[in-house]
């Protein structure tokens, strides 16, 4: 990790007065595209928006540009993991987010290999089945959450080093060397 | 002339709890960008649509109508956290380039989705031609866009 952040692109990207911003704001524009349409598709299933269309519509139609969306999140946040690695791989929200982010991955994987398969038998519902139905309201509950905790990964309030529960240095995977031995 | 306003907003008991406050502001944010997904699905889906992507098989004034109420629900969520985090710098936002341009974009992106983007939308299919669907889903991409970027750099200043 630290040779990761003394390459010289990461020193680069970091020292730039510009480059962090605009991948930045090119990580929130993608978040319309990719969350939005996901928004909008878990909506759907749950029957509060578009009651009208077939689900396999929505999912034949948006899905393709979600994941444009996706790929767009994921370049531009490894570069932004890139640029600050150090601090970014020993917060705190930044592990919350990647546990968060591969639940949900499992919650989309397991709609499409379950509920979906028989997508003929309730394409046209309003509020789909049951399982459909919790997979879009996890999906809502889980993407809120990760935009949070990607947000407030700019915040140091958890950094090793601060005074805090041997739990939290824990999880933030601080090494006995950057915890201050007199703050415990 | 304005500048005074700004600094009676700032001074504000809302702008100054949030400023004493270590977590409120991050958290209003956090608010403000999950409304940000929201709104943005629900602009672009109809902008994809008018451009022929996306949704193409549905009609366009079925999903203008359909998503409207997510469009004025999500705007009404940005407006509501939006104003407190600007009461907590309205100073600085005052002095902010991308503060002035985010502001003049979301008057004009409001003015224009509720008066020609909506009645080109709403209008039965085939009342407009794709070439002015286009001319409409681009205006509304572009000023919707500067007013996210606008947004995201009030905080780089």
């Amino acid at each position: 990790m630290e040779w990761l952040a003394n390459t010289e692109w990461s020193i680069a990207l970091h020292e730039s007065r510009y480059a962090y911003a605009i991948v930045e704001s090119i990580h929130v524009w993608a978040l319309c595209l990719f969350v939005g349409f996901a928004v909008l598709l878990d909506l759907r299933l749950i029957g509060a928006i578009f009651r009208g269309v077939p689900v396999s519509h929505m999912t034949k139609r948006l899905l393709p540009w979600t994941k444009v969306g996706f790929a767009v999140m994921v370049v531009s946040g490894v570069v932004l993991f890139y640029a600050i690695p150090l601090r970014t791989y020993y917060n705190v929200f930044f592990r919350v987010k990647v546990i968060l982010l591969i639940l949900a991955g499992l919650n989309a994987f397991a709609f499409h290999n379950g509920i979906y398969r028989n997508i003929a038998k309730w394409d046209t519902d309003g509020p789909a089945p049951r399982a459909a139905r919790r997979a879009g309201m996890v999906s809502l509950v889980l993407w809120a959450a990760i935009v949070f905790s990607g947000r407030l990964i700019a915040y140091n309030w958890f950094d090793c080093g601060k005074p805090q529960s041997t739990l939290i240095n824990a999880f933030a995977g601080c090494t006995p060397d950057m915890i201050d031995p007199y703050s415990q | 002339m304005l500048l005074p306003l700004f600094e009676a907003l700032e001074a504000s008991a809302i702008g100054e709890a949030i400023r004493d406050s270590l977590w409120l502001f991050p958290i209003v944010e956090a608010f403000h960008l999950v409304g940000l997904a929201v709104i943005g699905g629900a602009i672009l889906v109809v902008d994809f649509r008018l451009l022929g992507l996306g949704l193409r098989t549905q009609p366009v004034s079925k999903l203008a109508r359909d998503v409207q109420p997510w469009v004025i629900g999500s705007l009404v969520l940005m407006i509501l956290s939006g104003f407190p985090l600007f009461l907590s710098e309205a100073i600085k936002c005052y002095y902010s380039f991308a503060f002035w341009t985010k502001m003049t974009a979301l008057l004009l992106a409001v003015i224009f989705t509720f008066t020609i983007r909506r009645s080109v939308a709403f209008a039965p299919d085939g009342r407009f031609s794709p070439s002015s669907y286009k001319a409409v889903a681009i205006t509304s991409i572009a000023l919707w866009s500067t007013v996210g970027w606008g947004g995201r750099w009030i905080g780089f200043s």
